[in-house]
């Protein structure tokens, strides 16, 4: 197997007396697109979230396409610019322009000419079929479209991992869809890894390489989603499947 | 046809004069007290008032005699006594100077509130421009007489005071509410301790302290001018209470957009500066106007230590012999001057929260 873009050693996380993460090993290959699911409250979200440090591990390693993420700051900021994140209550700016969120990014961080980061934005727009909003404010947009901005925000800073932290769980039922495609269709495109935290299992059993499961900070069972969906090795994950799959 | 599509008739509205007067002015019977009390309120004060300020004032007298036998208001003392209440002590037959530096500062600060200007050029615009002023006001080159600083006075020192306490306290403030929020424990207790201190002493005591004190702390022979003592007092006073208002507006935006700016790989200054304090400063907008106006107000305070702003050379004027007696006339002249400014801040404030309200927008 090639090196992994992202390893996960034996990582361990506190809140406080609450152990979130225990003793998690994961490596990931590029272009592997996995789907992350369990319980509330089982660590999935903080998972990935340790990914691109917004939240700090406190034991183990994690290493993000041969950078590993310390407390150095140079390692947190390369590690940011390979990685973008997808929210699940979006966190657009809402002082900007859909535009002006796009290309925030690519001026500031990756110094690209504002023309030619506007260039950008308005192709990823495209690709998300919304570019007539360009010059709206995230606030006059639905959920569904705010999402799909989000992503294209990500997608300007030209990420080689993206990160989808239960992307449609704030959406109104009527706008998950749109969301879905877009991702189907990045996923479908190739060349992305992605991990994505999601009760969307129709999305898994589309696009996903690998399913995980997790419950109480620990990864309980992983495999390829047709063998997790029709055989389901451990009892909590038969408890979540039946749960969730009526 | 089906049942959603008969609408129900709109709710009946009243309109008309009579029927605004009977609903708002006497829709109960506590309503119709009020409104009764209120009316027979301006009616007891204001025709009196006019009386006095406008029709048995006199505008025109020579002497304070003549002024006084009409029984009003006597509004030649203004005349008489504008360019001293306007330009304090400063020499007499200059007093074009410190006018065109007050009307440049006027200027100056319009200038800066229009979004034409904001960009490279407002910079420009300042440096040049405070050069003027500083040349105006102490001269000493071109030709112009050297006039102290100990001999300003009145409307542009006042001006002087507020715009650099504002403009100064300001950034200041903010650096200290982000210092306060900061997980660096050592900056995070300076600027607890900097805020409490500052906000748990009058600023009248703080005045005193860098006149009095401060010479006790600096090496023999080395002296701060008055004027920039007191200015520095404003300043550091003004900060801390903008840096508290500030706090108050970082703390309400959500975590969310802390990490949304994280998540794109902008480092601290980027994040604070494009997408936190953007919205964290709009947010608190009528606080800090409202600090910026008690600033402004706050200024007439340096007349403790003796320094001729528009408050103190008010009362200067009002110690004529020739012309006792006039001080109700003084005193609401400077106020206008003072509510013109003030009220001008208020306005643009509210100007502005209605210009930036479009990103909340849904």
């Amino acid at each position: 197997m090639a090196v992994p873009i992202i390893e996960l050693q034996k990582v361990n996380k506190w809140y406080g007396e609450f152990h979130v993460l225990r003793n998690i090993n994961l490596n990931v290959a590029r272009g592997e697109r996995i789907v992350v699911c369990g319980p509330s409250g089982s660590g999935k979200s903080t998972m990935i979230r340790c990914i691109n440090r917004l939240e700090e591990h406190q034991q183990g390693h994690i290493i993000v396409d041969g950078t590993e993420l310390t407390n150095d700051i140079k390692n947190i900021d390369a590690i940011r610019r390979e990685v973008g994140m997808v929210f699940q209550h979006f966190n657009l700016f809402p002082h900007l322009t859909v535009l002006e969120n796009l290309t925030l990014g690519p001026i500031w961080v990756l110094k690209k000419p504002k023309a030619e980061a506007e260039a950008t934005a308005m192709k990823y727009l495209e690709r998300v079929r919304i570019p007539e909003q360009a010059k709206k404010y995230p606030g006059q947009l639905s959920g569904g479209q705010q999402q799909r901005v989000a992503i294209a925000r990500s997608l300007c800073m030209n990420p080689k991992i993206m990160l989808f932290d239960e992307p449609t769980s704030a959406l109104d039922p009527e706008m998950v869809k749109e969301v879905l495609d877009v991702m189907v269709g990045l996923a479908e495109e190739g060349g992305m890894t992605m991990i994505c935290v999601t009760h969307e299992m129709g999305f898994a059993r589309k696009v996903a390489n690998r399913v995980i499961f997790m419950d109480r900070g620990e990864i309980i069972e992983q495999n390829t989603p047709e063998e997790f969906f029709s055989n389901p090795q451990n009892e909590r994950t038969q408890l979540f499947l039946s749960q969730i799959l009526h | 046809m089906t049942t959603a599509s008969e609408s129900l008739p709109p709710p009946s509205i009243s309109t008309g004069p009579i029927a605004w007067v009977r609903e708002r002015l006497f829709s109960s019977p506590l309503n119709t007290v009020l409104t009764v009390l209120s009316v027979w309120l301006i009616l007891m004060a204001l025709p009196p008032f006019i009386e006095w300020a406008l029709i048995k004032s006199s505008f025109t007298a020579a002497t304070s005699q003549e002024c006084r036998a009409g029984g009003g208001a006597c509004w030649a003392f203004i005349g008489q006594k504008y360019r001293l209440i306007l330009f304090g002590l400063y020499p007499y037959e200059e007093q074009w100077r410190p006018l065109i530096a007050a009307i440049l500062l006027v200027a100056m600060i319009v200038a800066s509130c229009m979004p034409r200007f904001w960009n490279v050029s407002l910079p420009i615009i300042w440096v040049g421009g405070l050069i003027v002023v500083a040349i105006l006001m102490w001269g000493g080159v071109f030709g112009l007489r050297y006039v102290e600083n100990t001999l300003w006075g009145g409307l542009p020192l006042t001006l002087i005071l507020a715009t650099f306490g504002i403009a100064i306290a300001f950034p200041f403030g903010i650096v200290l509410a982000l210092g306060r929020r900061s997980r660096m424990p050592a900056i995070k207790t300076l600027c607890i301790m900097y805020i409490e201190l500052i906000r748990g002493v009058p600023l009248i005591s703080m005045l005193f302290m860098s006149s009095v004190m401060l010479p006790l702390f600096l090496p023999e022979g080395f002296s701060i001018d008055k004027l920039l003592r007191a200015q520095i007092a404003i300043i550091l006073f003004a900060a801390a209470y903008i840096a508290e208002v500030v706090r108050g507006g970082l703390q309400a935006i959500p975590k969310g957009q802390y990490e949304g700016a994280d998540s794109l790989g902008l480092s601290y200054g980027q994040k604070m500066r494009l997408v936190i304090l953007p919205q964290a400063l709009k947010i608190v907008i009528p606080p800090l106007v409202n600090l910026f106006i008690a600033a402004f107000k706050d200024t007439s305070l340096v007349v403790i230590i003796g320094i001729y702003d528009l408050m103190q050379s008010a009362k200067v004027s009002l110690t004529d012999p020739a012309w006792r007696g006039f001080s109700i006339e003084v005193y609401i002249f400077i106020s206008i001057i003072y509510f013109l400014f003030c009220y001008s801040m208020s306005k643009y404030s509210q100007n502005l929260e209605k210009r930036l309200a479009t990103g909340h927008k849904r």
